[in-house]
């Protein structure tokens, strides 16, 4: 039985050749968790291949004041999953009348990400914000829905580029000596972020063009800012 | 036995093939221009087909690609338009919405793995605001000052980007056009030399008819082309 169904998926496959429905478009995704504050930042540029279709794309969603959404990864799923997951919150927000939380933002990301386990959104997602509490934790997840809760986060093409430097710089991890552990201000958090990404660029051919930096506080709700990388 | 039987498919390869697609965007309006080609594999099959068309009084569409699936999407936004005419209350269909919805169109077909085999270039002016936007086979949806497709993102997007001013006059976006698909012309070997320039402006929408670009092959590197041993890369 499983021969002739075999035999019969050859000649279907000798008639056609199979399109192949993903695309990788690139880009890369950060977003870092403070005391007080979280920010979370995207590349805008879309890559293909070897060429640059444009420069300027958003890669982020604001789902409410404090809970954004930033992706890498193919450019048509990030759209329809932004698009789905901005209808689900702006749903719950209307019949519940209260903001969407950020760990509930994460437990419907990461099962609208495994609903489609099958055929999956070729996504790279973070997510951050502030909880409860008013304290910056952001989320990373696969394409598939697996994630954990963390203080900082890569994802995209530039992840094995920028990662390590944040685990060193912000988690103070792989130190040389014990330094003695203090948190990065909002500023400094900003910062690095500004030169991970330009350092990312140096290397990457799919992180260029600019970062949208989206820095989400209790007071001031989500402010955007763009940041220009090298466009080469 | 279970008898497998795959589900009525369409474009999995494309055909008949149309080329490149540019669009720019200026101050006082859109430029989007095709050629006339329609290939069938590398067979110059249909030289004077229009790949452009009206969509609304101001707005525009250019497609590349399968050109089956691209009257298809013709057919879907005659419904569309239809349905708006016969509503009766003046309102139609911004080129933003249009072009979101051909995204979500050509999404829906590749999730089904059926594709519509197009790049689509949607232009528009209203309000005094010029849109221009793009949509691949996969759905994928973006803006941007200037755009082109298929061989044209490689020969045409560097020279675009090069030209484009945010005080280009549309006048001026036609010149440019010209320019990008002459040089298509003498590299892509599914290009034509006579094309068709549309245009969105406070007037509306003007395609105009299919002309022949001038072109010159009497360049130094044209008559004596190098040899691959010089130091030549093409």
């Amino acid at each position: 039985m499983w021969k002739e169904s075999s035999v019969v998926a050859t000649m279907a496959s000798l008639q056609r050749p199979d399109f192949m429905p993903y695309q990788n478009n690139g880009g890369t995704v950060v977003a870092i968790g403070g005391e007080d504050y979280c920010i979370v930042s995207a590349t805008t540029r879309l890559g293909l291949g070897f060429a640059i279709p444009t420069r300027n794309v958003c890669r982020y969603s604001i789902l409410n004041n404090r809970v954004v959404l930033a992706t890498a990864g193919m450019f048509a799923d990030t759209a329809t999953l932004h698009k789905v997951i901005k209808a689900r919150v702006k749903i719950y927000e209307e019949q519940q009348d209260k903001p969407f939380g950020l760990h509930s933002a994460a437990q419907l990301l990461s099962n609208t990400l495994y609903y489609r386990r099958f055929f999956p959104y070729y996504t790279f997602n973070v997510l951050g914000g502030l909880d409860e509490d008013g304290q910056g934790f952001v989320y990373g997840f696969d394409a598939i829905g697996s994630g954990e809760k963390v203080k900082v986060v890569c994802n995209g093409t530039g992840q094995a580029l920028i990662q390590p430097i944040l685990d060193n710089q912000v988690e103070k991890k792989q130190q040389y000596e014990n330094k003695q552990i203090t948190k990065l201000s909002l500023q400094e958090a900003v910062d690095l972020i500004k030169d991970v990404f330009t350092s990312a660029g140096e290397r990457d051919i799919y992180t260029g063009d600019a970062i949208d930096i989206c820095i989400i506080t209790k007071e001031k709700g989500v402010l955007v800012e763009t940041f220009q990388l090298k466009q080469d | 036995m279970q008898l497998v039987v795959d589900p009525v498919r369409h474009t999995t390869s494309p055909l008949v093939t149309g080329g490149s697609v540019i669009g720019i965007k200026c101050s006082d309006g859109v430029v989007i221009a095709a050629d006339t080609l329609a290939s069938y594999g590398s067979l110059a099959r249909f030289q004077n087909f229009s790949r452009l068309l009206k969509v609304t009084d101001s707005c525009l569409l250019g497609g590349g690609g399968e050109i089956s699936d691209f009257q298809e999407i013709q057919r879907l936004l005659e419904n569309l338009t239809t349905q708006d005419f016969c509503f009766n209350d003046e309102h139609k269909k911004s080129p933003r919405s249009l072009h979101q919805y051909l995204g979500r169109v050509l999404y829906a077909q590749r999730s089904r793995l059926n594709p519509f085999w197009n790049s689509l270039i949607v232009g528009g002016y209203v309000q005094s605001q010029s849109f221009l936007g793009m949509v691949d086979l996969y759905g994928t949806t973006f803006e941007s000052e200037v755009l082109a497709s298929g061989f044209g993102v490689l020969l045409g997007l560097p020279l675009l980007r090069k030209a484009y001013r945010p005080d280009l006059t549309v006048q001026e976006g036609i010149k440019i056009v010209e320019e990008v698909y002459r040089v298509l012309f003498y590299r892509d070997a599914r290009s034509i030399n006579r094309i068709q320039v549309a245009t969105a402006t406070v007037d509306g929408v003007t395609i105009s008819e299919p002309y022949s670009l001038e072109t010159k092959w009497d360049f130094k590197g044209f008559v004596n082309p190098r040899s691959t041993y010089d130091e030549s890369t093409w």
